[in-house]
């Protein structure tokens, strides 16, 4: 019995689910429940429209008002929670396989302040006040802030522990979050569309829009499924991956560049949403089992779900105008986070 | 034989029942940042819109001068240097205590969600009360800190609040209230959002005698009652077996210890809105310049007071709230500190 | 007064749900140097915390001096209980006299922090464990026989009647565990305290300790002299390992020596 193949084994049978059969049903059903959960999605909104127009509307675009809101704002908000969904849920899992701590959550390692930021420098200094401009900057700032939290966690001899990343990630976040306020409290318009950014939503956003972020996404989802295996291996620890056959030094920096992507992509195309990235690997885990291929997968998909149903509990909740994504994930969000943290002895942050 | 500990170390013996030991160390860098906060209280006091000279500035203080140089002194720069000080050293001291509880240096008040629980109080305070009178956002803000702070403790206590499980509740919190005051203040017209949110950042600017009163009272009331807390925290960092069998009673000190670094932080809150990153970094900088364990209470707040009256000086210069300058410069400064803490270990 | 220190009457000790001792009895004789031993999860260290004090029975009571510990006051019970505990914290860049001198606190007031008795007592500690040369030395760059050496002169410098030991020699290696175990047994006879351990090793308890506890699941076994506890019968009983029982050539104690399986 070759040791990869022990591994394989011992990852494969932990979890209520036992076994490829079980798991790739569960994913199938799943999948299933997502497409359920889009068909509701453009279902639902402000505006009643009935089942059936709903799906003419699909299949014939005649330009009707009702196509429009389908076509305009429905579809696309669909689309991107799917997208933004999958790149948060597989962005936690990463992080928490790559920290090995199951508390973490792609928001503490500053991502949103670097994008705000950015914004922020965008919007004041170059005017730029449509989606499409700045969209990049976040991005960029990003990419930007994750990347320097993980230097700045992995600088000198010792590993990047999730204490040093976090403690990175705080004092940038601040950092950027006091320079932004600096600019954005000296202009009530910038101040509000920074306001606005800074609450998370999948609504608002053109399919183009989409398209120009979700290749960063697709990329970094690719990567994480390739980094998946590796990342098995490295959950018993640096050295016992070492000798198990692990690239250690290439899987973390793949790992790095995978966060980055899905971080940067999301946050750029929805804003700061919190929570999902670390709740949904979370739940995930209890089903499959350790074994990060399934984790990612289901990840990639529950996360989708999850940020598409919070939107469709965004829409109806309120008696008049919504709840953006961010705000119901932060308020189911934070309860979870507090019952996790009461139920584990967890190490470390 | 007198004992050999390592450094050398002042003993003060009054009589029988009455000693203190205190390192030689400490005494200097207490004297230093004593020093360093003179100047800087010198510097704030003369520099301004309207430069005076080092003579002006004494001779204000002491009565004589002219009206105007009177005005500026003590009417206008004093009880902001005053509040300067008396912020930093609450803060750093607030810092101070929940880092020796928690063992984790990013264990500080703000982190537990008391500067989120304020922010809301002030938010709702201003946007469905509708007031804006200061007494009721201090008030506000005060009610808002100290609910958030037990509403942490009780979620995170389970046979004793263990310092990691109150920095992720902590966490937690304040993600949730930052959402709900984003939702506040997303729902009203952008010039009132942006007078809370100014609150928000922590300013010393128009801050006198009237609002100075009351804090220096809380002050002067909350300082004492660390003289009973101080070292059985030092103690506590032995592990709260060890403490126990030293006659501590652990969860007692805990509860005492988190109650009072609230109210040190509440009352800089209430009296100036959150102003972050002295608690987390006055500490740090106490213990890197002292190097000796314990929490070194005298020393981080003598040291939160500079840092706090520098930032206020810098932030009267580029006309910038104190609360961003602590910020951005606190926080780049801590970075700095992380980093030069990993190259070594 | 009769010749009891401390007393274990009737304890149930238990953490949460799950009951790890019932209605348990036992004595410490005055000025004994008493090993508590027994095979992993048997409730030694449980018994010992109830001794401190840092576990409250559910039942039953534990009686030092003839009076009950639990209605003691916390420093009170300090001056007169001291403990080793299995993990303590050695606060970062700590020095190792100011390490001894913390356990002077149950001997300090508030405004009273460094008396001429806290300073003698803590040079007493130090020679007696054979630290003081490493004085002002960092604690963290210690061995780990020094630094066991110098938790001990912490519990020391409590200046206790009574010191309770958690797994004290767990961690070191021969050489130390006998430097710690003879540290002991100085201490036992020469200040006369009484000194209760848990202790791993079977033989080491044999030969260091005049009195033993010996417990299996929960239960006292036996309780008595080394030459009385440490028999074939009894050992197989406690830790369900046939042996034989000869005596030490070197200290003349019990010497268990398990049999060979065929």
């Amino acid at each position: 019995m070759t040791l990869t193949a022990r591994t394989d084994r011992a990852a494969a049978t932990p979890g209520v689910a036992r076994g490829a059969f079980v798991r790739t049903l569960g994913l199938v059903v799943m999948i299933a429940l997502l497409a359920l959960v889009c068909v509701l999605s453009i279902m639902v909104g402000a505006k009643a429209i009935p089942p059936g127009d709903v799906i003419h509307a699909l299949f014939s675009n005649n330009g009707s008002h009702d196509d429009a809101v389908i076509w305009d704002l429905r579809v696309p908000r669909t689309l991107v929670g799917i997208v933004a969904g999958a790149a948060l849920g597989v962005c936690g899992a990463l992080i928490q396989a790559y920290t090995r701590n199951p508390l973490a959550d792609p928001g503490i390692l500053g991502v949103n302040a670097g994008a705000g930021f950015a914004i922020t420098i965008a919007v004041a200094f170059f005017g730029l006040t449509s989606p499409s401009g700045y969209v990049w900057f976040a991005f960029g700032g990003a990419a930007i802030v994750t990347v320097l939290v993980y230097l700045i966690g992995s600088s000198g001899p010792g590993q990047a522990t999730p204490e040093k990343l976090t403690l990175a990630g705080v004092a940038l976040a601040a950092v950027l979050g006091g320079a932004s306020q600096i600019f954005t409290l000296r202009d009530p318009n910038l101040f509000a569309g920074m306001l606005s950014w800074s609450v998370g939503s999948i609504g608002g956003r053109s399919l183009a829009l989409l398209g120009a972020i979700a290749p960063f996404i697709v990329v970094g989802l690719v990567l994480a499924l390739f980094v998946a295996r590796p990342l098995n291996a490295l959950a018993l620890g640096d050295e016992l991956g070492r000798s198990l056959g692990a690239r250690v030094g290439a899987t973390r920096t793949l790992t790095i560049v995978a966060v980055t992507l899905l971080a940067g992509g999301a946050t750029a195309l929805a804003g700061p949403i919190a929570f999902v990235g670390l709740m949904v690997p979370h739940a995930v885990r209890w089903f499959t089992g350790p074994d990060q291929r399934w984790i990612i997968a289901y990840s990639m998909v529950g996360a989708a779900i999850l940020l598409l149903v919070s939107d469709i509990i965004g829409r109806v909740v309120l008696p008049s105008g919504e709840l953006r994504v961010g705000l119901v994930t932060a308020f189911v969000g934070g309860p979870v986070l507090i019952v996790l943290a009461r139920r584990r002895t967890a190490s470390g942050l | 034989m007198s004992l050999d500990l390592g450094r050398p170390v002042a003993v003060w013996r009054p009589r029988t029942g009455a000693s203190h030991r205190v390192d030689r160390r400490a005494l200097v860098v207490c004297a230093v940042l004593v020093s360093v906060l003179l100047v800087l209280g010198c510097v704030s006091l003369a520099v301004g819109t309207y430069h005076l000279s080092l003579g002006e500035v004494v001779a204000a203080l002491t009565g004589g001068g002219d009206r105007r140089a009177h005005t500026l002194v003590v009417e206008w720069r004093l009880p902001r240097l005053l509040f300067a000080i008396g912020c930093g050293i609450a803060l750093a001291i607030a810092g101070a205590v929940f880092q020796s509880l928690t063992r984790n240096p990013l264990g500080s008040p703000d982190v537990i969600g008391l500067d989120a629980g304020s922010y809301t109080g002030a938010v709702v305070v201003t946007l469905i009360i509708g007031s804006t009178r200061y007494a009721d956002i201090a008030l506000g803000s005060l009610v808002g800190g100290l609910l958030t702070a037990a509403l942490v403790y009780v979620l995170a206590y389970r046979r004793g609040a263990q310092g990691f499980r109150l920095i992720i509740v902590g966490i937690a919190v304040a993600a949730m209230l930052a959402s709900f005051n984003s939702y506040l203040l997303m729902r009203v017209d952008p010039q009132t959002a942006l007078i809370v949110a100014s609150w928000g950042a922590g300013s010393l600017a128009s801050l006198g005698y009237a609002q100075l009163v009351p804090f220096a009272v809380a002050l002067v009331v909350l300082l004492p009652l660390l003289v009973l807390v101080a070292s059985p925290l030092a103690q506590l960092e032995l592990g709260d077996d060890a403490a126990r069998a030293h006659g501590l009673r652990a969860e007692r000190v805990r509860l005492g210890a988190v109650l009072l670094g609230v109210a040190f932080s509440s009352i800089v809150t209430a009296a100036a809105g959150p102003i972050a990153f002295v608690a987390l970094v006055a500490p740090q900088i106490a213990h890197r310049l002292l190097r000796a364990p314990g929490p070194s209470l005298v020393t981080s707040a003598l040291t939160g007071a500079v840092l706090l009256t520098a930032a206020d000086v810098v932030a009267q210069q580029i006309a910038v709230s104190t609360g961003l300058v602590t910020v951005t410069l606190g926080g780049l400064y801590f970075i700095w500190l992380l980093i030069r803490e990993y190259r070594r270990s | 007064m009769t010749d009891h220190t401390l007393e274990a009457q009737g304890l149930t000790l238990a953490y949460d749900k799950r009951v790890i001792s019932e209605d348990l009895s036992t004595h410490v004789p005055v000025g004994s140097f008493t090993a508590i031993i027994g095979p992993n999860a048997c409730g030694k260290s449980t018994l010992l915390r109830a001794f401190a004090r840092l576990l409250s029975p559910r039942a039953g009571r534990v009686v030092l001096d003839g009076r009950d510990i639990a209605s003691r006051g916390a420093k009170e019970l300090a001056r007169e209980l001291g403990l080793l505990p299995q993990t303590s914290l050695a606060p970062d860049g700590i020095r190792v006299a100011d390490l001894v001198a913390r356990g002077r606190f149950p001997h300090q007031r508030v405004f009273d922090r460094w008396s001429p008795d806290d300073e003698a007592a803590v040079l007493r500690a130090m020679t007696a464990t054979d630290v003081l040369d490493l004085s002002g030395r960092l604690v963290d760059e210690l061995s780990g026989g020094q630094r066991q050496r110098v938790w001990v002169a912490m519990a020391l410098a409590q200046e206790t009647p009574v010191l309770l030991l958690d797994e004290p020699t767990t961690f070191l290696d021969i050489a130390h565990q006998i430097e710690v175990l003879e540290l002991f047994r100085s201490i036992n006879l020469e200040d006369g305290r009484t000194l209760v351990a848990v202790l791993h090793d079977l033989n080491q308890a044999a030969r260091y300790a005049s009195h033993i506890i010996a417990m299996r699941s929960g239960s006292i076994v036996a309780a008595g002299a080394p030459a009385d506890v440490i028999t074939p019968e009894i050992v197989e009983d406690v830790f369900s390992v046939p042996c034989r029982v000869i005596d030490d050539p070197e200290s003349r104690t019990p010497l268990v020596i398990p049999l060979v399986r065929r």
